[in-house]
């Protein structure tokens, strides 16, 4: 293909207090490829990411730049040396029209004793130009703001043009895009490779990835997997190459799979949102596990969320016994009995500077209002109830959440939840950051409550779980339900079921 | 067939207008003395020092921060000239450039605090309002009057417009100047554009490479040193140093601007608008003077209702973007 | 035993104003001096409870706005309305019953006191409304009050001082309880409905979680939207009491200068009383302490000779340094210059 890549990192690492996000990672870039970086949660993708555009510095490991060492220390450096990253997010100004954003930072000047006056004749012309490269033709006079995400996108990769980059990453692009939007940019990526720019492209959805790349590294907790060309790896071995184990044949523990009858707890026909799930159907009845199985980015969280009423749903209806409901936010999805415990524990789940005990009672105390206060002997005789059921490891109740270890922390803010007494609990990634002993007790408990009656919805990263614990399997991929499986199959199977889509 | 749209982005600027021409026009037909050139040129010449240190807000408030020390600054620049120039002696010439630096440093010194340890700007501003007044008082307690020459003949002078005895100020005058700059500025220069860029998303601006940190600064330094140039109108204007001068201007600035059509989370407006912002507030003074039945104190209402409606205007504007 | 004490979170407070007493004490010889005058304490000290009240007040009012993450700016605007209003509707006339000259007002005093309170709660709930329903930026929707309402305090009193002349009401200002300043028993009893309500029912819990993680809080089903307009509430009615304790101690109402600049000293107080303006765990009695750090260091001044204006450039002071050790830049920075000093010094 090409002699010598790009942009090549050697033994790139990088720690955050005490957690080893990148080690020794070795990465190629080439010119007129596209490269897919692969990984689940924690595997170091962003990490590497910010590491090539300077958003960290490296701890070890060397970055070089067509055979030369750079060290990025910030987005302006990288920037400079001719990386350019198109971010999620499309991180431009949506106050500056189209053209303002493209040169933002490197505008035409014009004027004798002006170096300082901006040439905007100039500036809408040149803009107009790259745009054209593109394929694209708007008014780059108006805010950008007025444009829809996908030709965002187009400006912010117009911007990557006009600074001459060598290096083009997409970090997630096509997110918020609909299929339409997604082949025209992937038009515009074909034809930039063609013209010899090196593109690294971030994306959880498997069919775009197979679609687009020509080359694939795949990371896994810190570590590079391997390099691989894409003819070389198909889905299920980029499965197995991203999840890391040889993946159980047995069947799952739960061979007997309480089959509940009786009449559903809460059912979804055609629920979904648009841009972040596509309609699906759910049914849970009581005293079931069910399972939600998927890789990341397909839209488990997003489910979690819609269910509990902390997104709107546009689409599809929900019933709770039959009777339909619709939840605006969670303070409705209490009152009906459901609870969800959250993925990001320090974003939405813990109050930091609470205590112990105050974190637990709070879930319960806001269903009961400000009035119905709950004793401090109440709240203690709570408190400590779950700590000791839940073996939660803290000095005392009293001690504020914050000082306690992920794990720990995690099992609290399920205490919160368990203690509202809830007929429907949506554990969103239960047993992440926990150590192997708690969370053997956490699935247990699970099982525990499921059997005295209540639903459980179960979304985990970590197949085996998911497949030992669940009575059913709902089966998730980019952000669509692709079927459900019975409660017994194995881990391969799941994932058969992902890697096939069908 | 193509229907002739306005941008939206000029709508809050065009609205503003609208209102100004709305006032103007029902006072020209309520009281037959207010349509004139002379009315028209005082709503100008007696908010002169309104207007320089709202051009200064208008940066701050656009690179989505807010400046509660202008006031003060003023207070402290007519003290300090007062002070100079009555009892030190020292010229015109040598009193303002100073009272210019002064004030720009002090904004520097507020831009510095904000930017570098990620202070909230309000508290900052108002910890720095606190001290400009404070160190008002510490130069004198009374007010000092200005008997200078230079000052009282600069206030004094009237440079006439047209035949019927129309006239405007020095002050109004700087304001016009100060004005264009900063049009000149927000619209010419990279400056102008990075303030704009803060304003609309700080972290973008940080991503795309712009000099974030430099920006905030100057934005800060610029609007000091608008409040020190005011402040010298000020004192043309008042012809005194007195510490209890521009109580409460400030809030009058930030109102001018977010009535100019200035969104308060910042990236949207043009310095154009504060200027109308400005004559609206001094049109409804003069209205209520004029019509004199009504408290000067009704004043204050109506502005603090205009500043209400103006800000359910642009959360509206904002929930529908 | 001593940990505790030393983690409390009044300590800096308390020894902030320990300190400034000790100061004060060594200018001014009489300084703790109590003498029993005219049926009650007189003395120096008493004199900064008293005038710390109205303070301490609006601080506690303050300190649970701040705690959700929000500011209030119009509350001297609320102390300048509700003086006013109590004053108008007490106003006093003399007129001569059973052959003795008396004062009566106009409404019933209690029905004054009502109304005026009232106004201001109905202040707070405005100010509620824009930033929990509206979705303004606390520090403009305030804005809006603190500039129309000075305006309407001046419309109520025609930009007058309306005197009051009606003895009874003087009592709250001045009066005494058992020696002490009345104003201050009034304080304390707010503080002790306040601290019920925080700890007897779920708001202080609820308030706390709001400005620690909203994120978090709304996710465990807090009605933010509720509490967020409870809280502003409480911070007019807070300032309303101020204003009637203010308009009683002067004996009138002044809708041009009562309240100016209070709500400035109120943040400082709930800044130094160990509330961090960025919302979260707050301390009522903190601001109380505060409160009574600002009297006594006007106090403090005062008694050195210096001149009392530069009591707004200490203030000043006090703040920058406050703002600055609550920011984690500046500790972090910090931090680097003694590592980087003591390695040099090695």
């Amino acid at each position: 293909m090409t002699s010598a890549p790009v942009l090549e990192a050697r033994g790139l690492t990088r720690r955050f207090t005490g957690v080893l996000a990148l080690s020794g990672v070795d990465f190629r870039l080439f010119a007129g490829e596209v490269h897919a970086v692969m990984g689940q949660n924690g595997a170091g993708k962003s990490t590497l990411i910010k590491l090539l555009t300077g958003v960290y510095p490296a701890d070890a490991g060397e970055l070089r730049l067509g055979g030369v060492p750079v060290h990025p220390t910030s987005p302006a450096a990288a920037q400079r040396l001719g990386i350019s990253t198109v971010y999620q997010e499309v991180n431009l100004c949506p106050n500056l029209s189209v053209a303002e954003n493209i040169f933002a930072g490197r505008y035409p000047r014009k004027g004798a004793a002006g170096l300082w006056r901006i040439d905007w004749q100039r500036m809408h012309v040149q803009a107009r130009a790259l745009l054209a490269r593109l394929n694209l033709e708007i008014d780059v006079t108006r805010l950008l703001a007025s444009y829809p995400v996908a030709v965002q996108q187009m400006v912010a990769i117009a911007r990557a043009l006009s600074v001459e980059a060598k290096v083009l990453i997409l970090d997630e692009p096509t997110s918020s895009l609909d299929e339409e939007e997604v082949n025209r940019l992937f038009g515009v990526l074909r034809q930039l490779r063609s013209d010899g720019m090196a593109i690294l492209f971030v994306t959880h959805f498997f069919e775009q990835m197979y679609a687009i790349s020509d080359r694939i590294t795949v990371l896994r907790n810190g570590e590079l997997v391997g390099e691989y060309l894409k003819a070389d790896l198909p889905p299920a071995a980029l499965i197995t190459a991203m999840v890391g184990r040889e993946l159980s044949a047995a069947v799952g523990r739960n061979d007997n799979p309480e089959i509940a009858a009786g009449a559903p707890l809460l059912e979804a026909r055609g629920f979904g949102r648009r841009g972040q799930l596509q309609p699906l159907d759910l049914t849970l009845r009581r005293g079931e596990v069910v399972g939600v199985g998927g890789l990341l980015g397909s839209g488990r969280t997003e489910l979690a969320r819609l269910l509990f009423g902390l997104e709107r749903c546009d689409s599809g209806s929900l019933f709770i016994e039959g009777q339909p409901v619709r939840f605006d936010n969670p303070v409705q999805a209490i009152r009906q009995g459901l609870a969800l415990c959250p993925e990001e524990r320090k974003h939405d789940g813990i109050v930091a500077e609470l205590s112990v005990r105050e974190n637990i009672v709070l879930a319960l105390q806001a269903r009961l209002g400000l009035w119905r206060y709950l004793s401090r002997a109440r709240q203690q005789e709570i408190a400590d109830r779950f700590v000791h059921a839940l073996s939660i490891k803290t000095a005392d109740i009293e001690t504020p959440i914050a000082l306690l270890s992920g794990g720990n922390q995690q099992k609290a803010v399920l205490a919160r939840w368990l203690a509202t007494e809830p007929r429907l609990l949506i554990l969103d990634e239960p047993t992440r950051g926990i150590d192997v002993a708690a969370k053997q007790e956490v699935m247990n408990q699970i099982l525990v409550l499921a059997r005295s009656g209540l639903a459980v919805l179960f979304i985990s990263s970590e197949m085996d779980e998911v497949v030992r614990v669940s009575d059913r399997i709902v089966v998730l991929r980019d952000r669509a339900k692709v079927g459900e499986l019975p409660g017994n199959s194995s881990e391969q199977a799941v994932y058969h079921l992902i890697a096939s889509g069908t | 067939m193509k229907t002739a749209r306005i941008d939206s982005r000029y709508v809050p600027l065009l609205g503003t207008i609208a209102v100004f021409l709305l006032t103007a026009g029902y006072g020209s037909f309520a009281y037959p003395s207010f349509f004139s050139a002379q009315v028209f040129l005082n709503l100008l010449i007696d908010n002169a020092f309104l207007c320089i240190v709202g051009v200064g807000m208008t940066f701050v408030i656009l690179s989505g921060g807010i400046d509660l020390s202008v006031g003060s600054v003023i207070a402290l620049t007519t003290m300090v000239s007062a002070a100079l120039v009555e009892q030190q002696h020292w010229s015109a010439a040598q009193a303002i450039p100073l009272v210019l630096v002064l004030g720009a440093g002090f904004g520097a010194l507020m831009g510095w605090l904000i930017q570098r340890f990620k202070l909230q700007p309000f508290i900052v501003t108002l910890a720095g309002m606190f001290l400009a007044r404070g160190l008002c008082y510490l130069i004198s307690i009374d007010s000092i009057s200005i008997t200078d020459s230079a000052y009282t003949s600069i206030a004094q002078a009237r440079l006439p417009l047209w035949s019927d005895g129309a006239s405007i100020t020095v002050g109004a005058l700087l304001a016009l100047a100060v004005l264009a700059f900063g049009i000149w500025l927000a619209h010419a220069t990279e400056f102008g554009r990075t303030v704009y860029a803060i304003g609309g998303s700080e972290a973008s601006a940080l991503l795309m490479g712009l000099p974030v940190a430099r920006t905030t600064v100057l934005v800060y330094t610029f609007s000091g040193l608008c409040s020190a140039l005011a402040g010298v109108v000020f004192t043309f204007y008042m012809l005194s140093g007195y510490g209890l001068h521009a109580v409460g201007l400030e809030l009058d600035a930030i109102a001018a601007v977010v009535i100019g059509g200035t969104l308060l989370s910042g990236g949207v407006g043009y310095v154009f608008g504060t200027l109308f912002g400005v004559l609206i507030l001094g049109i409804i003074q003069t209205l209520i003077a004029f019509d004199g039945s009504l408290s000067s104190w009704w004043t204050r209402i109506v502005i603090g209702a205009l500043l209400l409606v103006f800000c359910l205007l642009q959360r509206a504007f904002e929930s529908r973007r | 035993m001593l940990q505790t004490l030393l983690r409390h979170r009044l300590l800096w407070p308390s020894i902030t104003l320990l300190l400034l007493l000790a100061v004060n004490a060594a200018f001014n010889p009489g300084f703790w001096q109590l003498q029993w005058r005219d049926g009650h304490l007189y003395g120096s000290v008493i004199d900064i409870l008293n005038r710390a009240a109205p303070l301490a007040l609006v601080a506690m009012g303050m300190t649970l706005v701040i705690a959700t993450r929000g500011i209030d700016i119009s509350v001297g605007a609320v102390v300048a309305i509700a003086a006013a209003v109590a004053a108008l509707m007490i106003g006093g006339e003399l007129v001569v019953k059973d052959g003795v000259q008396t004062h009566v007002s106009r409404f019933p005093m209690g029905l004054a006191i009502a109304a005026a309170l009232a106004v201001a709660a109905f202040c707070g709930l405005w100010n509620g409304l824009l930033v929990a329903r509206v979705g303004m930026q606390p520090i403009i929707a305030t804005l809006i009050l603190m500039v129309a309402g000075r305006g309407i305090a001046q419309l109520l009193t025609g930009g007058q001082i309306i005197t009051v002349y009606y003895a009874p009401f003087f009592y709250l200002g001045n009066g005494f309880l058992l020696g002490l300043p009345f104003a201050v028993f009034i304080a304390a009893a707010v503080w002790l409905v306040l601290h019920l309500l925080m700890t007897r029912t779920a708001l202080g819990l609820f308030i706390q979680a709001i400005g620690i993680n909203p994120a978090a809080a709304r996710l465990a089903g807090l009605q933010e939207r509720l509490i967020t307009v409870c809280v502003y509430v409480f911070c007019g009615l807070a300032a309303g009491v101020a204003g009637l304790v203010i308009s009683s101690n002067v004996k009138s109402a002044d809708g041009n200068n009562a309240g100016m600049l209070m709500e400035l000293d109120a943040i400082l107080a709930v800044t130094l009383g160990g509330t961090a303006l960025t919302g979260g765990r707050f301390s009522l009695a903190g601001s109380v302490l505060g409160a009574l750090i600002i009297q006594t260091l006007t106090s403090t001044i005062y008694s050195i000779g210096v001149p009392p204006e530069i009591n707004m450039v200490v203030k000043a002071a006090v703040v920058f340094v406050v703002m600055l050790l609550q920011s984690a830049e500046f500790r972090a920075a910090l931090r680097g210059w003694v590592v980087r000093s003591g390695n040099q010094r090695s």
